[in-house]
């Protein structure tokens, strides 16, 4: 099946998230669409799935006009999506998603559950996507719910398959599951437009990629015709250098400690289970794992934001269990949350507001019960020209700034005063490359300065440029430790995947060593600070 | 609301529940054999009519001997307690916990009835009419929260519903239009509560709230102005009770349940119906989804804005059913306030019922159970203050929100906007 995209445009109030975006996917083509966060590839696609309507241009299948007013439009026409956020009913079985919207019935309009059921068994075996249908789609891993969400466009008959950033929560293993369905189905003559920001994935599994940047089509190329370089480059506009130079790190003494630590999350199941660490002044202590596997919990106990079970954390050789966020802060910690816009901001404050979360109550900021508006403001004008916040005025909501905007906000709230503890959670999640290089910057910046630092990312590629050490959560224990310059991307790739069995990742790390060369981060000091230069 | 899980089977939490279940039968055995058992006099009978006003069989009273009885029923209980601290009943806890706390109340019913005579097939018959328009009411409020509305406003639409199939039905001189007004007084409100909630985006606590306060109101008003000048406007008749052949002449249970006017029949039906549509069918399939994650079903074509209007105005009409049994089933006239918050007792029961059709029908039963008790209780002259027996159901819905006797799960998108962007 073949899908045009001709001239479309989409216009938002006051944005246009697309601009005149040409596309062609051709029958059994993996087509990837390459972009920043924000450069228009959801919109387009959504404009595709008829979840938007384009303000111009068209859209033809197989040569014909369409014009879709909904997703069942688009679904009537062998188009299915499978969403960044998988779009599943968590109290359903994984029959009931599937066959939802398109459900056979019988008499009366009862739903006719075992046919459902013997069609998905029959789609499941073709394409060799392995799931239990009588499963409640809630107890699933993410990878297999990511299947359920294939086999329900499959069972819908689509004939293109829109995969909306589909590694972002899978382990490498899962990736490599994923890549071989997308070779199965691709064999089976079904296009597939695979949206990423990654260009590893991008260079291995598609066929023909098309690059966005703010919202216009910046060229066309294929897997052969190109490298990771030029295609960064076209993707951010301006040449771009793809690794963090780190010195060698310096340990220092001891600052935090973490014992034993247990900790429940909402649904009060234990998700971190007896975690023990310590990290030093001036090093980077980089915790890896796939999303879920109990990392949020972790800081959260350590920073006074979750309640601890059992277990110890120790600061500065104070014990600090269960010590409230604001004490934290005012013994040295800074901390950079993994929810930005629930825990980091309050986005219906001003900037200047934002920036005294922490210190409103102390001097200059106040004076006894009365705010200091002139220092508030002589503050925050000062630390958004420091930290490089673009926005008109301090006056402007939080709400209103971009991602790499807000983060940065939080960065110059936590980082603008002397921290021997750094924090951050998924620090560039969704960042664009500018902003992420940027508070990469910052984060060794802190560390040269002495500070201890501990970076949760499930972002492989940072965890690997930025730890000095790195620690791979799974199933809620830290199941290795690796120095920088053991770690590569299939020990660390072995370990998400929680093969902690010794034997494993060494064999592994020696049968891939020849390619582990190549991806691991620069050695130490290799070459100068440049981070961009045109 | 926020959404509970289940704690898995192994944690301590179920651990420290099993063995707290355990204690609480055992204080229960105790505490019946304390009060009921040695606090009747021996040598004194309780005796059980088993006879109702309509049946045509005689049965012969049931006398049992109060202490004995009380006694044995206390042992049942400390038996269970035993059990379940020794050994565990695993996932059939909640049920002997059913178990355990009806000999407990067996045990006081004999009790209060040493020395004198209770009827029981009076008792529970008034159980089961009581509990229609709390059912009933229930029913409207899962449809609407099935798929992610809050129906606060069931008091306010039974209420209004009320009123028109007492004022309808009197002028008009038939029963029947005055249900079908007042179905349609009900699916109106159900109307305006979508368009306020969906439409306007009004929070829909307040909405159905505003809705409440509203028919009040103007019910109150228009009672005192017309009801009480034209009181021929208010005697609008009830629906006949309609025995079905045979099936009426079983004893007990005959008279109970199958001697009833057209209501409770209606309720039957609808309980049944709507638990298989709501978990057998394309519609509830739907509907449920919708409730759980709209975006979901959305994305799958469904139109979750209709989906909603369409059970919200159906949950109104319910309601308005629930209404018409007060006016054209029970009483035969409208009086000021007469639904006295079972609009609200309808909500307990569903959250009670865990959303779920047959669990709010079971739900109301026990909140109907407790109304008659109250009630036969006073006639007996059980020196209980009747207040605290009517609290009983109430601080049964507190413990079990509060995730004592397992754990109640609303919709996911229970109460949330749906904005397609």
């Amino acid at each position: 099946m073949k899908i045009e995209l001709k001239g479309i445009t989409k216009r938002f109030p006051g944005v246009i998230a697309n601009k005149d975006v040409d596309l062609i996917v051709n029958g059994g083509e993996v087509h990837a669409l390459l972009g920043e966060n924000g450069a228009g590839k959801s919109t387009l696609m959504n404009v595709l799935y008829g979840l938007y309507e384009p303000t111009e241009g068209e859209v033809l299948v197989n040569g014909e006009p369409v014009t879709f007013k909904s997703p069942g439009d688009a679904i009537d026409s062998a188009i299915g999506m499978v969403h960044q956020h998988f779009m599943l009913v968590p109290v359903f079985t994984v029959t009931e998603n599937v066959m939802l919207g398109v459900e056979p019935t019988q008499n009366f309009g009862l739903l006719d559950k075992r046919k459902a059921r013997a069609r998905l068994v029959e789609l499941s075996e073709r394409f060799g996507l392995k799931v239990d249908p009588d499963a409640m789609v809630e107890d699933l891993p993410v990878g297999v719910e990511q299947r359920v969400e294939i086999l329900k466009a499959l069972y819908r008959k689509a004939d293109c398959l829109i995969l909306d950033e589909p590694t972002a929560v899978l382990t490498p293993a899962e990736i490599d599951d994923l890549f071989e369905v997308i070779e199965t189905l691709k064999a089976a003559g079904v296009s597939i437009i695979f949206i990423s920001h990654k260009l590893k994935e991008v260079m291995a599994v598609a066929d023909r990629i098309t690059v966005l940047r703010r919202g216009e089509v910046v060229g066309s190329t294929t897997p052969n015709e190109t490298n990771e370089q030029q295609l960064a480059e076209m993707m951010v506009g301006r040449s771009v250098q793809l690794t963090v130079d780190v010195e060698q790190a310096q340990p220092g003494e001891k600052i935090l400690e973490v014992t034993d630590l247990e900790v429940l999350d909402d649904r009060m199941h234990r998700t971190v289970k007896g975690v023990s660490f310590e990290v030093r002044s001036g090093e980077i202590l980089a915790i890896a794992g796939v999303q879920g596997n109990g990392q949020t919990e972790l800081i959260e106990g350590i920073t006074g934001m979750r309640a601890v079970e059992t277990g110890t954390v120790t600061l500065d050789g104070k014990d600090v269990t269960g010590s409230s966020s604001k004490r934290l802060f005012e013994m040295g910690m800074a901390h950079v949350p993994e929810d930005r816009q629930e825990d980091g901001l309050v986005t219906s404050f001003p900037i200047k507001d934002n920036l005294i979360l922490n210190t409103y109550q102390n001097a200059p900021y106040s004076k006894g019960i009365v705010m200091n508006r002139d220092a508030i403001d002589a503050g925050a004008d000062k630390l958004v020209k420091e930290y490089d916040v673009r926005t008109p005025s301090i006056e402007v909501n939080a709400a209103a700034l971009s991602g790499g905007n807000q983060q940065k906000v939080i960065v110059a709230r936590e980082f603008s005063h002397s921290n021997n503890l750094l924090i951050a959670s998924q620090p560039t999640r969704g960042l664009d490359v500018g902003s992420i290089q940027y508070i990469h910057g910052q984060i060794v910046a802190k560390r040269n300065e002495g500070a201890a630092v501990i970076i949760v990312s499930s972002e492989l590629d940072e965890i690997l440029a930025l730890g000095d050490r790195i620690a791979v959560m799974y199933d809620g224990k830290i199941i290795g430790v690796l120095d920088r310059s053991e770690a590569t991307r299939e020990r660390c790739g072995m370990l998400m995947a929680g093969l902690s069995g010794e034997g494993v990742v060494r064999q592994s790390a020696t049968e891939t060593s020849a390619v582990a060369e190549d991806e691991r981060p620069p050695p130490p000091a290799s070459s100068a600070e440049e981070e961009t230069t045109s | 609301m926020s959404t509970i899980a289940a704690a898995p089977a192994t944690s301590r939490v179920s651990i420290r529940r099993a063995r707290v279940l355990g204690i609480v039968f055992m204080a229960l055995g105790f505490a019946a054999a304390w009060w009921f058992g040695f606090g009747s006099e021996s040598g004194l009978d309780s005796t059980f009519g088993l006879n109702s006003r309509s049946s045509e069989v005689d049965l012969p009273p049931l006398a049992l001997p109060s202490r004995e009885t009380a006694l044995l029923l206390a042992a049942i209980c400390v038996f269970l307690g035993a059990i379940q601290l020794t050994r565990g009943f695993g996932k059939q806890a909640n049920l002997i916990l059913g178990v355990a706390v009806g000999c407990f109340i067996l045990a006081f019913l004999v009790w209060a009835a040493r020395d004198d005579s209770l009827n029981m097939v009076g008792m529970l018959q008034s159980t089961l009419l009581r509990s229609v328009p709390i059912t009933l009411g229930a029913l409207s409020g899962l449809l609407c929260e099935r798929s992610g509305v809050i129906n606060i406003a069931i008091e306010g639409m039974m209420l209004t519903a009320a009123f028109m199939g007492a004022i309808v039905g009197s002028a008009a001189g038939s029963t029947w239009v005055g249900l079908i007004l007042a179905v349609l007084a009900g699916g109106l409100l159900g109307a305006l509560l979508a368009v306020l909630s969906i439409r306007y985006r009004v929070d829909q606590i307040v909405g159905g709230t505003v809705i409440n306060i509203l028919a009040l109101g103007l019910t109150s008003y228009l009672s005192a102005q017309i009801l009480a000048r034209y009181q021929n406007l208010n005697s609008p008749g009830r629906f006949p009770v309609i025995e079905i052949p045979l099936l009426s002449d079983i004893p007990i249970i005959g008279p109970m349940l199958f001697a009833n006017n057209l209501f409770i029949y209606l309720m039957f039906i609808l309980v049944i119906g709507i638990n298989i549509a709501l978990f057998r069918s394309r519609w509830g399939l739907r509907v449920r989804a919708v409730g759980e994650h709209p975006k979901a079903a959305d994305t799958v074509g469904i139109k979750v804005l209709g989906v909603r209007y369409r059970n919200v105005i159906l949950g109104g009409m319910v309601a308005g059913l629930a209404g018409a049994y007060f006016t054209l089933g029970s009483v035969g006239r409208f009086d000021e306030n007469m639904t006295g918050g079972r609009g609200f007792i309808a909500l307990a029961a569903m959250i009670f019922g865990r959303w779920n059709p047959i669990g709010a029908f079971g739900a109301a039963l026990v909140f109907g159970f407790a109304d008659s008790l109250q009630n036969t209780l006073a006639i007996l002259q059980v020196p209980i203050a009747s207040e605290f027996l009517l609290m009983a159901p109430y601080i049964a819905t507190i413990l079990v929100v509060a995730g004592v006797v397992g754990r109640a799960r609303p919709p996911a998108a229970d109460g949330q906007l749906y904005i397609k962007e």
